[in-house]
C-alpha cells in the first residue's frame, strides 16, 4: 500500500524505536533527523492511549538530529560522537542504533560505525529502519532480527521455554497488558514464557535466552513470522504460528489446546487449567447475559473492525461466536505481505461455520468511509482507531477505540487477550455505548 | 552520495520582502542558536553587538523539527488540507494535532471533526524514481474528498534530499483546481531551530493566502498564537478592540483578510516574528513591537504601545489603573504564599521570558532558565520587542542557558540548582524533572498567565499544585532516570562544544 493515506494508523520502519524502548534497560539511538524520534513517540505512544516515554523512550531517546551538514557531508562522524556520548550518559544494558531516512539516503555506512563499537565489546546493535523501507510492523521485525543476528549465541535448550512474538510494542495500545496475559496463559500450561517486552520481562538477559527456547510462538497473522523463520534458520528452533489473537472463552481454550499439543503438555494439565478458567469466564458471562438479552432490542446487531489483521479476526470471533453479533464489512489496516493475505481473507470467510465476512485491506480512511456509507444494513458498532469516530457518528454507529492511534482513551495495563481480556473488551465496549446513550 | 547532494528545495528569500516561495532558516536570517551557557545579561550584551555564536552538542537526544511546527499551525485551519510529502512516520504528529483540533473545537463550540491530514506515504521506490506524480494525485484526491479552500504541501527530509521539484507541480495543480496550493519548505534537516517551521507555515500563508486589503477594520487586532483560550478579549475589548486569534481555528477567508486589521500582536514573539513582520512590510499592518503582555510591567508597556498604534491613548491609562487595583488584594495574598519559593523555567525563548515575568510578579524567585533556542533579533529588527532585555534588567545574573530540549543536560542542571518548582512548556520535558521529585508544572494554555488577571489565574494554579506534589514524590521514589551516576556528577554543559 504505497498510495497516499489520509489519517494514517501505521508509522514508518523507524517506529522500531518503540520496540527498543519496550525492552527493559534498552536504549534506542536514532541516526535520523531532529524530529523523527519525537514524532514517532507521539504517533505510537503519546497519542496512542497516552502511553508515556517510560524509562528510555520519548524525550530520552538518543538521536543524532541530522542536519544540513550531515546531509551534505555525511553523518558518520556525528553518529560516532553521539554513540560515544550515549555509552557514557545513558544507563542501559543494550543499545540499538536505528537509521532513518536522512542517513540512509545520503549513504552513511551506519553498520560500519556500529561494528567498530561491537568489536570493542559493547552490547550494541544496528537496525536499518529508514522510514521509506516499510511500516512500523516491518520496523519491529527489523529491530528484533537485528538483535538476534548481532547479539545472540547458541545455547543449551531450556525445556518448556517459549519465546512469544505477538503484539507490536506501543503500536498495539494494549501490548503490555496483552503480553502479560499471554504469559499467564502459557504459565498456566506449565510452560516458561519469554515475552521479552514490558515490565518484568528480563531485559538483555531474557533476550540471551531466546536461542534456548523449546519453541517460538508467533501469535499474529504475519508480524513475527520472519523472526521465527530467522530463529529456526539460525538455531533450529521449531515454531508455532497461531494467527488470531485469542479473545474470550472459546478462542482462548482453542488456543491453549493448540499450544499444549505443539509443546507436548500433558492433557490433564490443560484440562484442569482450561476448566478453572472457563468456569470463571462463564460465571461472568452468565451474569452479563441479563444485560445482553434485555438490551438487545436497542443495541447494534452488527460490528465492523478496522484493525490489524490478528486483532480484527480475534475480535470478530469473540463478538460473533460468543455474543451473537453479526459481522459487517471488516477492514485490515496493517498492510500484510502478499503471502499472508489469502489466509487472512479465509479466516474472515469462516468466522463461524455459518457466518462469514467480507474484508478489505486498506490503510486509507476514505475506503472505510466509502464502504460504510454504502452499507444499508443497521448501524454497526465500530471497533477501530480514534480516527474512526467521525464516520461512526455519521452513519449512526457506536465506536470504541481499540487500535492506534487513539486520544480518547488512557491505557495502562489493560488487556484484551484471554478469558479476562474478552470480558474486559465487552465491558469497555458496552460501557462506552451506555455512556453515549444516557 | 556523500559530498555531492544538491538541496534543490532550498530557496533564498528575495531582498526587500520577507515572503516568497521559500523561507530562509533562522540560523541564517536571525543568527539564531541552540547552544549557550551563561547569564541573561551576557546573552543580551552579545546579542546586541552581534557576537552570538552557535555552540553545538557532541551528544544529543531527540529534538523536534520544522515540519512538526509548520504542520501544527496549518493543520488547525478549519477549511484547508495539509498533505505531508513524506514517509508515513513523519505523520506521527497527526494524532496530536487532531487532539488539539477536536479539543479546541469543543472549547470553541465548533462542529467536532477530524483534522484533514494526508501523507503521500513515500516508499523506497519513490526515493529512487521521485514522487511528484504521487503528490499531484494526493492533491487531486484531497480536493475531491474535501473541496478545501486551500491545500498546504509540507516537505520532509526525504522529499528534500531526493530533490523533489514541488513548485512547478504545484503551480500546475493550482491552475487545474483553482484554489491556492502552497508548498511549505519545512524539511527537518534544514534547521536545528524548529521554530523555523512556524516561519515556513506563515510564509506559505503570506505568499499564497493573504490578500491586499480593500477595506480596513482598525478595531480588529491580529493576535498570532497557538491554541490557548481567548483571554486576549479581557485586554482588548475594554479598549474597543477585537482580538483576531490566528492561525489555529481560522478559516481561509479570515486569513485572506489579515491585511485589513488595525495591528498585529503576538502571544509569543518568537512564534509570530515572521508573520508579524511580513504583514507590516508587505501589507501595511503595523506590528506591536513590545514584549507580549505578561507580568505587570510587560502588560502596561504592551497596552500603551497597542493604544498608541490604535489611537486609544486617552482611555488606556484608566484601564491599566483600574485593572492593577482590581487584582492587588489577591496578588498580595499570593505573594505572601509564594515567599521563598524558587522556580526554574524551560520553554521557547519569548514565552519562557513571559512566564518568568509572571513568576516574578507572583513573588516567586527564579533559580534559572533554559530556553529552546535564542533569536538575537526578531524579523522587525526593533530591539524594543526583545523579551530577554527586560528580564535581564531584573535578573541579569540568573543562570541562563539555551538548549534544544536536551533532557540529560536539564536533569543534571536541575539536580544542582534544586528549584522548588519547574515550569516547562513542552509536554515531553516534564517527566525528567518530575522524576527528580520537583513539583513540575506543564504550561499547556499559553494564554493563562496573560495580562493582569492572568497573574491571579497562574498563582491559583501553581498554589494548588504545590500543595500536593505526590505524583512527583512517588516518581522519585519508585522510578529511575535513564542516566548514569557518572553523568549526573559531571558539569551539565560537558557536551556543549566551543563556539563554531
Amino acid at each position: 500500500m504505497s498510495q497516499l493515506v489520509e489519517l494514517p494508523r501505521h508509522m514508518c520502519a523507524l517506529g522500531g524505536q518503540q520496540t527498543v524502548a519496550a525492552i527493559e534497560r534498552a536504549i534506542p539511538i536514532l541516526h535520523a533527523g531532529p524530529g523523527c524520534g519525537y514524532k514517532l513517540h507521539t504517533g505510537m505512544g503519546a497519542c496512542n492511549g497516552f502511553q508515556g516515554g517510560g524509562y528510555s523512550g520519548g524525550a530520552a531517546i538518543v538521536s543524532t538530529n541530522s542536519g544540513e551538514r550531515e546531509v551534505v557531508f555525511g553523518g558518520e562522524d556525528r553518529l560516532r560522537s553521539v554513540i560515544d556520548g550515549a555509552l557514557k550518559v545513558m544507563d542501559g544494558d543494550l543499545f540499538v542504533v536505528l537509521s532513518g531516512c536522512t542517513s540512509e539516503l545520503v549513504g552513511d555506512d551506519t553498520a560500519h560505525v556500529v561494528s567498530d563499537f561491537q568489536l570493542g565489546g559493547v552490547p550494541i546493535v544496528y537496525a536499518a529502519t529508514g522510514g521509506f523501507r516499510g511500516n512500523n510492523m516491518v520496523g519491529h521485525e527489523i529491530v528484533v532480527n537485528a538483535i538476534i543476528d548481532q547479539i545472540l549465541e547458541p545455547c543449551e535448550q531450556i525445556p518448556g521455554l517459549v519465546n512469544v512474538w505477538s503484539s507490536v510494542p506501543y503500536h498495539d495500545t494494549f501490548w503490555a497488558g496483552n503480553l502479560a496475559a499471554i504469559r499467564e496463559l502459557l504459565a498456566g500450561l506449565g510452560l516458561k514464557p519469554n515475552v521479552l517486552f514490558g515490565p518484568n520481562s528480563g531485559g538483555l538477559e531474557a533476550w540471551r535466552k531466546v536461542p534456548a527456547a523449546q519453541f517460538n510462538l508467533v501469535l499474529s497473522s504475519w508480524t513475527g513470522v520472519s523472526i521465527a523463520r530467522n530463529l529456526n534458520e539460525r538455531f533450529g528452533t521449531p515454531w508455532l504460528h497461531y494467527s488470531t489473537l485469542p479473545i474470550g472463552g472459546l478462542e482462548t481454550s482453542r488456543f491453549l489446546w493448540t499450544v499444549a499439543e505443539f509443546a507436548g503438555v500433558n492433557a490433564s494439565v490443560v484440562r484442569n487449567f482450561v476448566k478453572t478458567q472457563e468456569r470463571s469466564f462463564h460465571y461472568f458471562f452468565e451474569r452479563a447475559a441479563d444485560f445482553f438479552l434485555e438490551f438487545r432490542w436497542d443495541l447494534p446487531a452488527r460490528f465492523v473492525t478496522i484493525a490489524d489483521s490478528y486483532y480484527g479476526i480475534g475480535i470478530s470471533r469473540l463478538l460473533t461466536n460468543e455474543f451473537g453479533l453479526l459481522p459487517s464489512h471488516q477492514f485490515v489496516t496493517d498492510d500484510p505481505p502478499e503471502e499472508f493475505r489469502s489466509g487472512i481473507l479465509a479466516d474472515y470467510s469462516r468466522i463461524s461455520p455459518s457466518i462469514s465476512a467480507d474484508a478489505t485491506f486498506t490503510s486509507d480512511i476514505e475506503k472505510v468511509r466509502e464502504i460504510l456509507r454504502s452499507d444499508t444494513s443497521t448501524p454497526p458498532i465500530i471497533l477501530g482507531s480514534g480516527w474512526d469516530r467521525d464516520i461512526a457518528r455519521e452513519i449512526g454507529g457506536c465506536h470504541l477505540s481499540i487500535a492506534a492511534p487513539m486520544t480518547d482513551r488512557l491505557v495502562t495495563s489493560c488487556s484484551y487477550v484471554g478469558y479476562n481480556g474478552g470480558l474486559r473488551l465487552i465491558e469497555d465496549l458496552y460501557s462506552s455505548i451506555l455512556t453515549a446513550v444516557q | 552520495m556523500n559530498g555531492n547532494v544538491q538541496l534543490k528545495s532550498q530557496v533564498d528569500v528575495k531582498p526587500g520582502s520577507l515572503r516568497g516561495p521559500g523561507v530562509a532558516i533562522r540560523e541564517r536570517r536571525l543568527g539564531s542558536i541552540t547552544g549557550y551557557q551563561g547569564t541573561a545579561e551576557e546573552l543580551v550584551r552579545i546579542s546586541l553587538n552581534g557576537a552570538v555564536r552557535e555552540r553545538e552538542r557532541s551528544f544529543t537526544q531527540v529534538g523536534t523539527c520544522s515540519s512538526f511546527c509548520a504542520t501544527l499551525q496549518l493543520s488547525l485551519i478549519q477549511d484547508a488540507v495539509v498533505i505531508n510529502h513524506a514517509p508515513a512516520g513523519c505523520a506521527g504528529d497527526f494524532p496530536l494535532f487532531n487532539l488539539y483540533n477536536r479539543y479546541g473545537q469543543v472549547k470553541r463550540r465548533l462542529e467536532v471533526s477530524n483534522a484533514r491530514l494526508i501523507t503521500t506515504n513515500l516508499n523506497e521506490r519513490d526515493t529512487i524514481f521521485g514522487a511528484v506524480q504521487k503528490m499531484l494525485t494526493a492533491i487531486r484526491e484531497a480536493h475531491r474528498r474535501f473541496h478545501p479552500r486551500a491545500i498546504f504541501v509540507t516537505a520532509s527530509c526525504a522529499s528534500g534530499i531526493i530533490g523533489e521539484d514541488l513548485e512547478s507541480a504545484l503551480e500546475q495543480a493550482e491552475k487545474e483546481l483553482g484554489i491556492p496550493i502552497a508548498s511549505v519548505n519545512c524539511e527537518g534537516f534544514r534547521s536545528q531551530v524548529w521554530a523555523t517551521g512556524w516561519d515556513a507555515a506563515y510564509n506559505a500563508i503570506l505568499h499564497k493566502i493573504v490578500k491586499p486589503a480593500t477595506v480596513k477594520r482598525p478595531e480588529l487586532i491580529n493576535i498570532i498564537t497557538f491554541i490557548g483560550d481567548d483571554y486576549f478579549s479581557e485586554l482588548l475589548r475594554p479598549l474597543g478592540l477585537i482580538p483576531n486569534l490566528v492561525v489555529p481555528f481560522t478559516k481561509i477567508e479570515q486569513l485572506e483578510r489579515l491585511s485589513e486589521s488595525g495591528a498585529t500582536a503576538q502571544m509569543c514573539s518568537t512564534l509570530g516574528t515572521f508573520l508579524g513582520a511580513g504583514l507590516e512590510q508587505d501589507f501595511g499592518v503595523p506590528e506591536i513591537k513590545s514584549p507580549p503582555p505578561y507580568g505587570l510591567e510587560g502588560t502596561d508597556t504592551w497596552l500603551r504601545e497597542l493604544a498608541r498604534v490604535t489611537n486609544k491613548d486617552e482611555i488606556v491609562e484608566a484601564f491599566i489603573a483600574a485593572e492593577r487595583q482590581a487584582i492587588q488584594p489577591e496578588l498580595d495574598e499570593l505573594r505572601q504564599r509564594f515567599a521563598g519559593v524558587k522556580a526554574f523555567v524551560a520553554a521557547g525563548p519569548a514565552h519562557g521570558h513571559s512566564l518568568m515575568s509572571v513568576l516574578q510578579d507572583l513573588g516567586i524567585g527564579l533559580s534559572g532558565g533554559c530556553m529552546f533556542h535564542h533569536d538575537p533579533k526578531l524579523d522587525h529588527g526593533d530591539p524594543a520587542g526583545d523579551t530577554l532585555q527586560p528580564l535581564a534588567k531584573r535578573h541579569g545574573k540568573m543562570p541562563y542557558s539555551v538548549c534544544n530540549k536536551q533532557f540529560y543536560e536539564l536533569v543534571n542542571l536541575l539536580r544542582k540548582l534544586k528549584p522548588d518548582v519547574v515550569l516547562a512548556r513542552h509536554p515531553s520535558l516534564i517527566l525528567s524533572s518530575a522524576k527528580l521529585g520537583i513539583p513540575t508544572f506543564f504550561v499547556d494554555d499559553e494564554h493563562l498567565g496573560l495580562g493582569y488577571r492572568g497573574l491571579l489565574r497562574y498563582g491559583r494554579k501553581i498554589g494548588d499544585w504545590l500543595r500536593n506534589p505526590s505524583i512527583e514524590r512517588n516518581l522519585s521514589r519508585f522510578t529511575r532516570l535513564p542516566y548514569t551516576h557518572w553523568w549526573l556528577e559531571q558539569n551539565p554543559y560537558s557536551f556543549v562544544e566551543e563556539e563554531a
